[in-house]
Order: C-alpha cells, then sequence, then structure tokens
C-alpha cells in the first residue's frame, strides 16, 4: 500500500482508556477480596498489617507520584517540541521506577526472611486470616510490581522513539498513552498504600 | 500528520502544584494513621486516597481537559466498581 496511513489519535486513546478501565476493575477485583476478608478476619489483619514497613510504603509511594509528574511533564515537553527535556524526564520517571522495584525488593527480602511467603511454615502454623492477608499483598503488590515493569519498559520504548523523532510535536500518541498507564500505575499505588500500610 | 484536535498543554508550574497537594495529602494520611484517632481513621485515609485519585486523573492523567465521551466512560467505569464492590459488601457486612 502506498500513499500516506491514516492515523486516528483520539481512537488511540480512547483505547487506551477502555483498556484502563479493565485494568482499575481487574485490581478493583483484588481490592473488594481484600475487603470481604477484613470484615471476616479484622484482628489477624489488624496483627498483620501492623508488621508492614511503613518507611518503604511511603518513601514509594513518594517515588511514584515523583515518577507520575515527570510522565506528566514529558507530555508537556514533547507537546512544545522540546525533545531533549521530554527524553531526559522520561528516563527521570524509568530511574523512580527502577527505584521503586529495588525497594519493594529490599522490603520483600526482609519479609521472607523473616519467614513471611505463602506457604511458609511461619504462616500455615498461624491463624488463617493472616496468611491470607499475606496472599493478598503478595498478590495485589506482585501484579502491581508487573505493572510498574511493563510500564517502565512502555516509557523506554517511547524516549528511544522520541530520540529517532518518530515521537514528536506532530505525532507523540504512544508517549501520551505510556503516560496515561504510567499514571494508571501511580493511581493503583494510592489505594494500595493506605489498604495495606496504613489503615491497619 | 498532526493530532486531529489541538492538544490541551498543561504547564510545568501547573503539573508541579498537583504534585506538591499530592506529596501534602501523602504527609496528611500517613499523620492521620500515626496519631489514631480512632474509626474515623478508615474512612479517613480513603477519603485522602480519593482525592489524591482525582487530582491524577484530572491533571496528570489531563481529564480535566478531556471531551465527553471519555468522561461519561470514567464515570461509568467507576459506577460499575462502585455497585460490584457497594453489593458484595450489602451480603458481606449484613450477614
Amino acid at each position: 500500500m502506498s500513499g500516506p496511513r491514516h492515523k486516528d489519535y483520539g481512537g488511540a486513546k480512547l483505547g487506551m482508556w477502555l483498556f484502563l478501565f479493565t485494568e482499575l476493575l481487574l485490581f478493583g477485583g483484588l481490592f473488594l477480596l481484600y475487603g470481604a476478608y477484613i470484615a471476616r478476619y479484622p484482628r489477624e489483619f489488624g496483627a498483620a498489617g501492623r508488621e508492614m514497613h511503613l518507611g518503604f510504603g511511603t518513601l514509594n509511594t513518594v517515588i511514584l507520584i515523583t515518577s507520575s509528574l515527570l510522565a506528566a511533564m514529558s507530555v508537556t515537553a514533547i507537546q512544545r517540541d522540546e525533545r531533549r527535556r521530554a527524553i531526559r524526564l522520561l528516563w527521570g520517571t524509568i530511574l523512580c521506577a527502577a527505584v521503586f522495584l529495588s525497594n519493594k525488593y529490599l522490603e520483600w527480602s526482609a519479609e521472607i526472611g523473616n519467614g513471611i511467603y505463602p506457604n511458609s511454615p511461619r504462616l500455615a502454623a498461624g491463624p488463617p486470616g493472616e496468611s491470607v492477608f499475606y496472599s493478598l499483598y503478595y498478590l495485589t503488590v506482585g501484579l502491581h510490581g508487573l505493572h510498574v515493569l511493563i510500564g517502565g519498559t512502555f516509557l523506554a520504548i517511547a524516549a528511544v522513539r522520541v530520540q529517532r523523532g518518530t515521537i514528536n510535536a506532530g505525532n507523540y500518541v504512544l508517549l501520551e498513552n505510556g503516560a496515561l498507564y504510567w499514571h494508571l500505575v501511580d493511581l493503583i499505588w494510592i489505594f494500595i498504600f493506605p489498604l495495606y500500610y496504613l489503615i491497619l | 500528520m498532526k493530532q486531529e484536535q489541538e492538544p490541551h498543554i498543561i504547564g510545568y508550574g501547573k503539573l508541579t502544584a498537583v504534585w506538591l497537594g499530592l506529596l501534602g495529602l501523602t504527609a496528611l494520611t500517613v499523620w492521620v494513621a500515626r496519631h489514631n484517632v480512632g474509626i474515623g481513621h478508615v474512612w479517613g485515609s480513603l477519603a485522602i486516597a480519593v482525592a489524591k485519585g482525582g487530582l491524577v486523573i484530572a491533571f496528570f492523567m489531563h481529564m480535566k481537559y478531556e471531551g465527553q465521551l471519555l468522561r461519561w466512560l470514567l464515570f461509568f467505569a467507576l459506577s460499575v466498581l462502585a455497585i460490584f464492590i457497594g453489593f458484595t459488601f450489602f451480603d458481606v457486612l449484613y450477614r
């Protein structure tokens, strides 16, 4: 086929948003499970929740909020045709993602070192509510971590494309959609943080 | 080839202001949790999370500047979420 390719930017963004809605429902289901089980095991959830590392949780919240700011700024930069700044901001976002994940590694290592992991002898011997809490914790936070990895990869591809000029001030929907995905990852964390680290 | 609609550009200053707001709300929610203010702190923490989520969606995700279609779809998706969480609790809480 020859001739200019038709591109539907509104459609591309609509498609991304529809996908993000399914992601909201996916994590919504996990939050629903959390709600149903905390109603059943309030004391066990309270005891388990107090063992969570508030420092790691708060630090990672600040890192993700900052990374979201950098991603939003990169969209503004590309709209203003400030290519170099857009690239710097994108790599800044990806750096935040890497720091977030390495904090997660340290946090999980400490927990696994304390014998807290799905089906561990310590949890198997403890009350059922506690192992339910940690199973949900590892599932929800693990799935979120996977999203951080995917979002970081998505934004790295966008950064390379900005460098090559295939994403530019006239055609940046891929960067915009990558940033939308990244903000969703931040949005999910905004709810994980109080549920697992704060309210118990 | 150009993006068809004239896009709305959000300035760096405004984005930074939203970021400061988000940091402030994070500090507030940690403070509320540490100074156990009774049962209200669960709803307080969730209300703060909703406010933070609203800021992210409205400004970082540009929803404040989107058209009717995306706004209604967002409303619909959040309503579905609220219905399936709310209706489950009618069952779970009154067993």
